[in-house]
């Protein structure tokens, strides 16, 4: 019971890196219908930033600044790149985002180099525990940040007239604008909002230990938590990412036992097994509008 | 005054939608845009609010001009922060969104008003005070359509464009919308006024335009247009019928006359 119970604390950590990823992407898509592909490499540059930030200031100072500065990234890369697509099929725009994302990554990725860098975290590998359970630090504080950034993001969508004029655009983008919203403003800040929310997600990734060269990869498994949790849906991604987060560490940590074969293997397709079941029974995922195509 | 002047306007590069129209739209009064389905009114009202873009429409010849001042290409934002307001046929509320979240969205460049504008609208349409918490796609049609032009007004426009505000509703709701567009007109707004509904429409207008395949066919006060035998006979289905069954020659002839032929 320990070792499922642990499992699951391990989960809601990854899990709420995924549940980050995934609100950046189902944002993009509500206000273009366009799946970006760049968020990979706006995590990537997030946590390289926050490496050699964390150097000369703190860990604490170095996260907002660098969240700050990748939101800008992907405001500047939405102007140049994406702004003048507008209108053109959604797939050409998804394959824009794809070279955005190799450019960005393979720049981002050429500063990690070949000496190990971290990104300066304080909690590392130290555990805490919570009611007899073991729980890395670092996986409560990606969750409490996820629960405070989605708190954040819930309020934005709410009570701001921009945020509010996202929703509004995300459902009758022509009746959006007859009120006056400006879709060009819609476009920017769901833009400046994947990234930032993409840095973030990078930095827990990437807590306690060296970088990875190749950790862009965890943006991936993204991909099918927002196709579970419904493409437009923010709290879908959430509950879907946390899930998803969860069956994996469980499987990883029993797959052992029930298949020996696989070794340590059957943690990363765990997602898209999760998917493919719940598509099986929900269509259009765990929270998705029916009508997500748009006439 | 909002004026178009020989406007042309091109969808997709080969579709004339509009072939010289000219029409102004005189702070304060109510103006009545009558026309059979495609003869180009929704078009004109795009192009009066800046939503031609979207549509691939594009203006090649003539002008739309504020006060004299043309703004034919500037962004849809720009039109309603100078307080044109456009209501798109088909209601088109944003149904996940709450009544309150629906006109807050119509408040968004009026935002500093939106306490002021709020008030005003709940007492236009008490109705949607009582369901401000409720989610707009469950409202009734006649509600929406309500919902839809208090949204409009929520930055309280100089000009009101409607566009066909009695479609799909029963009489008596067409009756309140008609109230309710006096009201709002009593209170200082233009409103361009484009409807199947001829007779309503004509009824509490000033002035009034027929269009006809993309041009301006008629313009003329609405007093006189109601007593016009063509327009009772086309657009408010009164007079000549028998003679039009009667007699091949009178349906020549009706086909003759339907076209005025500038």
């Amino acid at each position: 019971m320990t070792a499922f119970l642990e499992a699951v604390g391990e989960g809601l950590g990854t899990g709420s890196v995924y549940a980050l990823l995934a609100l950046g992407f189902v944002i993009i898509y509500k206000a273009m219908q366009v799946i970006s592909f760049a968020q990979p490499a706006f995590m990537l540059a997030g946590i390289v930033l926050v490496s050699y930030l964390a150097e000369s200031v703190n860990f604490w100072a170095a996260v907002p600044i660098a969240v700050a500065a990748v939101a800008l990234l992907a405001l500047a890369v939405e102007r140049v790149a994406i702004r003048p697509m507008v209108g053109k099929a959604v797939f050409v725009i998804a394959i824009i985002t794809l070279g955005v994302d190799v450019v960005v990554r393979v720049v981002a990725g050429a500063f990690i180099g070949v000496d190990p860098r971290s990104v300066g975290d304080p909690w590392g590998q130290e555990v805490v525990n919570v009611a007899g359970i073991d729980m890395a630090q670092r996986n409560v504080a990606a969750l409490i940040a996820m629960v405070v950034v989605g708190g954040l993001l819930f309020a934005f969508f709410r009570f701001t007239p921009i945020g509010l004029a996202m929703r509004a655009s995300a459902l009758d983008q022509e009746a959006a604008m007859a009120q006056g919203v400006n879709v060009g403003t819609v476009f920017a800040t769901s833009w400046a909002l994947a990234g930032g929310l993409a840095a973030v997600a990078g930095v827990f990734a990437a807590t306690g230990g060296p970088i990875d060269q190749n950790i862009w990869i965890v943006a991936l498994a993204a991909l099918p938590v927002i196709i579970l949790g419904g493409l437009d849906s923010l709290g879908g991604a959430v509950l879907a990412g946390l899930l998803i987060g969860v069956v994996q560490a469980v499987v990883a940590t029993y797959q052992r036992d029930w298949v020996p074969s696989l070794e340590t293997n059957a943690g990363p397709i765990v997602p898209y097994l999760v998917m493919m079941l719940v598509l099986l029974v929900r269509p259009y995922g765990l929270f998705g509008t029916k009508e997500v195509e748009r006439v | 005054m909002l004026a178009v002047q020989n406007l042309e306007v091109v969808y997709d590069d080969v579709v004339l939608a509009l072939r010289g129209v000219s029409l102004e739209l005189p702070d304060g009064k109510i103006v009545a845009l009558l026309g059979a389905n495609g003869a180009g009114k929704s078009t004109l009202l795009r192009a009066l609010s800046g939503l031609l873009d979207i549509h691939d429409g594009e203006i090649r010849k003539g002008s739309v001009t504020l006060d004299g001042t043309d703004i034919g290409e500037r962004k849809p934002a720009d039109f309603a922060r100078r307080g044109i307001k456009h209501v798109l046929e088909g209601r088109r509320v944003f149904k996940e969104l709450t009544v309150e979240e629906n006109l807050r969205v119509g408040a968004y460049t009026a935002r500093s008003k939106l306490a002021e504008n709020t008030e005003r609208v709940y007492g236009l349409f008490p109705k949607l005070a009582d369901m401000r918490r409720s989610t707009a796609g469950y409202l009734s049609g006649g509600e929406q359509q309500m919902l839809a032009i208090g949204r409009a007004l929520m930055s309280d426009p100089r000009y009101l464009l409607l566009d066909e505000p009695s479609l799909g509703l029963a009489p008596m709701i067409v009756a309140q919308i008609r109230d309710i567009v006096v009201e709002i007109n009593s209170q200082g707004t233009g409103v361009l006024l484009v409807e199947q509904n001829a007779a309503m429409a004509l009824e509490i207008a000033s002035h009034g335009y027929v269009m006809e395949n993309g041009r301006i066919v008629m313009d003329r006060p609405a007093a006189e247009l109601l007593k016009d035998q063509d327009v009772r006979e086309f657009y408010l289905g009164l007079g000549a019928e028998g003679e039009v069954k009667s007699s091949f020659r009178d349906v020549k002839h009706y086909r003759r006359r339907k076209r005025w032929a500038s």
